[in-house]
């Protein structure tokens, strides 16, 4: 069977980082190719290239589509030549019908007018082939999820697509939709279409997928083909994970003492949709110096359970029990809950964490403007001594505190957010992704303040999708997946392994 | 880590400092530069003691009103409707007085408090339900513009008792003139140009005392002489001609009160806080509802008193008042440095730009320049001035 994708040696690098290292991908004509690996493993950059999001020249290595090497410069030159991805962030405008949202970029007619009786009827035809019974001038706002994402099917097919990408198109669709959608893919394969499905369900994609390609830490592992031998999914597992743990990571032995924070049959739905509950009624708690690290895919609840148990910022009807030291707590608001002694470090400090037009003295002490004011009056020497304090012991590199926060490296602004939470003197740290976008010699750093703080007995809890770094940082593991918590190690029995097979294990069941 | 060193570290270098408060002082300069310009263009009228006198009271309405428009720019939001509500609360003021007569202090402390819950109705909406305060208050624009009307029936209503006028006619009695000089208001001026002088040079020995390093003595002691100069020197020629307007007296205590507030205290720090990063601060425990609310509150108080101090100017309620002053207030906001994005802008630098407004209508009238030019200019410096920021800024 002839290759329809050739994409050789892909280089991708932004700055200092390199997202892909030599990746090579090879999809033939009327396959179905699955693409897996962990969180950040490169699918995601791997595909913009491919669908020209990042032109031509901003990477290295060679393209050849339909026999010919190109040079895509955007998303135009892809679409036009039948490559068409679909996003997990869906690409529809709500308010529009399905038919206005299909026929969005060129709708049919002459002279900008647009021939309503023939985007009707094509319309009609498209949904017949998709398997929709919707009218075409529903408002997409109107039909589920998964309706939805069959008119992004119905979109890509209009624009006569030979190579469909598919990025995690079933993760919010329930089982009785995801198995028509992969129908879907392997009736297109019938008729000549070939796909790439990107997907962390392994039974869907040992399921439907001819050939699997594992992505780890930006470089290609293996590309295994299912017609050949029957693949394990305890392989593929394998494969995506393996890795090396090495001293990346400070030496910590934990002294773990008291019960310091604990929630029960804690639940959450989601703010726009009542009655779709986004954590399940949970259990979870901490122990003084122990740090406790939340595994999960993006999407399985964990930074929904930590805002929702900090002050109620995150969803609605939220039920359960909190309590410290063994003490219920009312947890209603932010201030409550900053006054029973918690802390949450956001996972998003550009959006929800710093005021980035703000100087970092006032980014560390917003949270705790009583600890530098007398009767509301700020006592403004005693604010510079306190952000001097934290910019010393926090090593953060700045040439003053009078630093606006949004000039600083994401690594120091990550330390001012840190200081911010350590001084409104918490009992219970939620750090969210605490080392999202920062270099590695910062990272250190972060894990030695995280070390320190369960050293003084404080409860950490630190929220990742990177698992080496759970792996060496925490004391214990729970994984989290779709609202609930589904597994739990110990750091002596922990490994990649088993937390990703007690996350996979999981999107199996219905 | 809670205990903290005492002796603090890195400091700002001196350029930093003088960056850092560069936009004001050019705010000033600029102030200055408009000032000394129309002075020479009009021979000396525009600081005449009896044309200093107007200038402040033609200006003070807008500049109450700016105090108060600040706050809400700064937390990101915009109020249209203080033209109408100052109106409004003006014509109530009028029924109140001259057709009730009820007595000026009862009044007037009922005008404040209706247009604190003026304030409140609208900042309710805003805080609360989350709609854009553009909508709310062009709403309350026309909605008090016409409650107005129909309070005063469409037609003018004074005059007001002499005791109201005084509000903004009136000058501070003085205890010991002498010869025809106003002894007492003189030394009134001296004494507030040397308290300022005072608070700068403890702030500046704190500073040292911290090791923070602050800017050089020749600029302080420069800045401060020039400032003891122009408060005398105002002082000087204001009462020469009838003495201090009370209105100048409400206005810098006002002003004082609210640079304090916007700050040196926590809930000034929470308001920009607000404006710079509404999720941000709601995270760090921020009541940013509760604070939203409470500026339009404040911004409705501060409507009315401009409103009763327009009033008793005009010694009279006109169906006409406060036409357009929302859009004066609101450019003396941007022209003082505020961002249309909330989180930045300056109690002096509202006030510097009310002022600039101020002297360039005063003087463009004295030059004779019709009305239709006189907007186009203003439009231009309003532009001009944001460009100035935006670009500084980018830099």
């Amino acid at each position: 069977m002839a290759d329809i994708l050739d994409m050789r040696d892909i280089t991708k690098r932004f700055g200092p980082v390199t997202a892909l290292r030599d990746v090579t991908l090879t999809v033939r004509a009327g396959e179905i190719h699955a693409l897996v690996g962990e969180n950040g493993a490169g699918k995601s950059t791997l595909m913009k290239v491919l669908s020209g999001v990042y032109p031509a020249g901003s990477y290295e290595g060679s393209i050849t589509y339909d026999g010919q090497v190109r040079h895509f410069r955007s998303i135009n030159d892809t679409e036009a030549l039948g490559i068409i991805i679909i996003h997990q962030e869906l690409a529809l405008i709500p308010l529009l019908s399905i038919a206005e949202n299909i026929f969005l970029a060129n709708p049919p007619g002459r002279f900008g007018v647009i021939n309503r009786d023939a985007v009707h009827a094509r319309t009609v035809a498209l949904l017949a082939k998709v398997g929709l019974r919707e009218s075409p001038g529903t408002p997409v706002t109107d039909i589920g999820v998964g309706k939805q994402q069959l008119v992004e099917i119905a979109k890509a097919l209009s624009k006569q697509v030979r190579l469909l990408i598919l990025d995690e198109p079933t993760a919010s669709l329930n089982e009785r939709d995801s198995a028509a959608l992969l129908d879907l893919l392997v009736e297109f394969r019938a008729g000549g279409i070939s796909s790439i499905l990107i997907s962390h369900k392994l039974n869907e994609v040992t399921r439907v997928a001819d050939r699997i390609t594992v992505l780890r830490d930006g470089r290609t592992v293996e590309t295994v083909d299912c017609r050949i031998q029957a693949v394990e999914e305890d392989l593929i597992i394998r494969r995506m994970v393996d890795r090396d743990l090495d001293s990346r990571f400070p030496d910590h032995a934990p002294q773990i003492g008291e019960e310091v924070f604990r929630v029960e049959d804690w639940s959450v739905d989601h703010p726009h949709h009542p009655g779709r509950q986004v954590v399940r009624g949970v259990g979870f708690h901490v122990r003084r110096g122990e740090i406790v690290g939340i595994a999960g895919l993006m999407g399985a609840g964990r930074t929904e359970f930590a805002m929702s148990v900090f002050g109620r910022s995150y969803g609605r009807d939220i039920r359960g029990r909190a309590f410290m030291d063994g003490k219920p707590v009312d947890l209603s608001t932010v201030p409550q809950a900053i006054a029973a002694g918690l802390a949450y470090v956001t996972e998003d400090r550009k959006h929800l964490g710093l005021i980035l037009g703000e100087d970092i003295r006032k980014n560390v002490t917003l949270a705790n403007l009583g600890g530098v004011s007398r009767s509301t009056v700020i006592d403004d020497m005693r604010e510079l001594a306190v952000a001097d304090d934290y910019r010393g012991r926090m090593r953060i590199r700045c040439s003053s505190v009078y630093q606006e926060s949004g000039n600083l490296s994401g690594g120091n602004q990550q330390k001012v957010v840190l200081s911010k939470w350590l001084f409104s003197g918490p009992e219970v740290l939620i750090l969210d992704e605490p080392t999202r976008g920062i270099d590695v010699g910062a990272k250190y750093e972060i894990y030695q303040i995280i070390n320190t703080l369960a050293d003084r007995g404080k409860g950490v809890i630190v929220i990742s999708s990177e698992m080496p770094e759970l792996l060496g940082l925490c004391d214990r593991i729970c994984v989290m997946n779709e609202g609930a918590f589904v597994g739990e190690f110990s750091r002596a029995e922990a490994s990649q392994e088993k937390i990703m097979r007690s996350i996979m294990r999981k999107g199996e069941q219905p | 880590m809670s205990e903290i060193s005492v002796t603090p570290i890195a400091r700002p270098g001196q350029s930093g400092f003088i960056k850092a408060n560069l936009r004001q002082y050019g705010m000033l300069l600029s102030l200055f530069a408009i000032m000394l310009f129309f002075e020479v263009a009009t021979n000396g009228t525009l600081l005449r003691p009896l044309n200093l006198t107007n200038l402040v009271l033609q200006n003070s309405y807008i500049a109450v009103m700016a105090l108060g428009m600040l706050l809400v720019i700064v937390t990101g939001h915009i109020d249209l409707s203080v033209g109408s509500v100052a109106g409004f609360i003006g014509a109530l003021a009028a029924v109140m007085m001259v057709q009730y007569q009820v007595p000026f202090v009862l009044a007037a402390v009922a005008c404040l408090l209706a247009g604190g819950l003026i304030g409140a109705a609208q900042g309710y909406w805003v805080a609360y339900f989350k709609i854009p305060s553009f909508i709310v208050t062009l709403a309350g624009m026309l909605v008090f513009r016409g409650l107005m009307l129909a309070v005063l029936s469409g037609q003018s209503v004074g005059p007001f008792p002499v005791s109201f006028q005084r509000l903004s006619s009136g000058f501070l009695p003085d205890l010991s003139e002498v010869g025809g000089f106003r002894w007492s208001s003189m030394l009134l001026g001296v004494l507030l140009a040397l308290a300022l002088v005072a608070v700068n040079h403890r702030n500046r020995a704190r500073r040292e005392k911290h090791g923070v390093e602050t800017e050089p003595f020749g600029f302080f002691a420069a800045k401060n002489a020039l400032m003891l100069a122009a408060v005398c020197g105002l002082t000087y020629k204001l009462i020469s001609y009838r003495g201090l307007p009370n209105v100048l007296v409400i206005m810098a205590v006002l002003i004082a009160l609210y640079a304090f507030v916007t700050t040196r205290t926590t809930v000034g720090r929470q308001i920009y806080a607000v404006g710079g990063n509404e999720k941000a601060a709601k995270l760090s425990g921020i009541g940013t509802e509760r604070l939203t609310f409470l500026t339009f509150v404040n911004m409705g108080v501060l409507a009315a008193l401009a409103g009763l101090i327009f009033a008793a100017r005009l010694n009279t309620a006109t169906p006409k008042a406060g036409v357009g002053f929302e859009l004066d207030t609101i450019a003396a906001c941007f022209i003082g440095g505020a961002s249309a994005y909330g989180g930045v802008g300056q109690v002096t630098g509202a006030i510097i730009g009310a002022f600039i407004m101020g002297v360039m209508n005063n003087g463009m009238s004295i030059l004779g320049i019709g009305i239709d030019y006189q907007q186009v200019i203003k439009g231009l410096v309003l532009l001009g001035a944001v460009c100035a920021d935006v670009y500084n800024q980018k830099r």
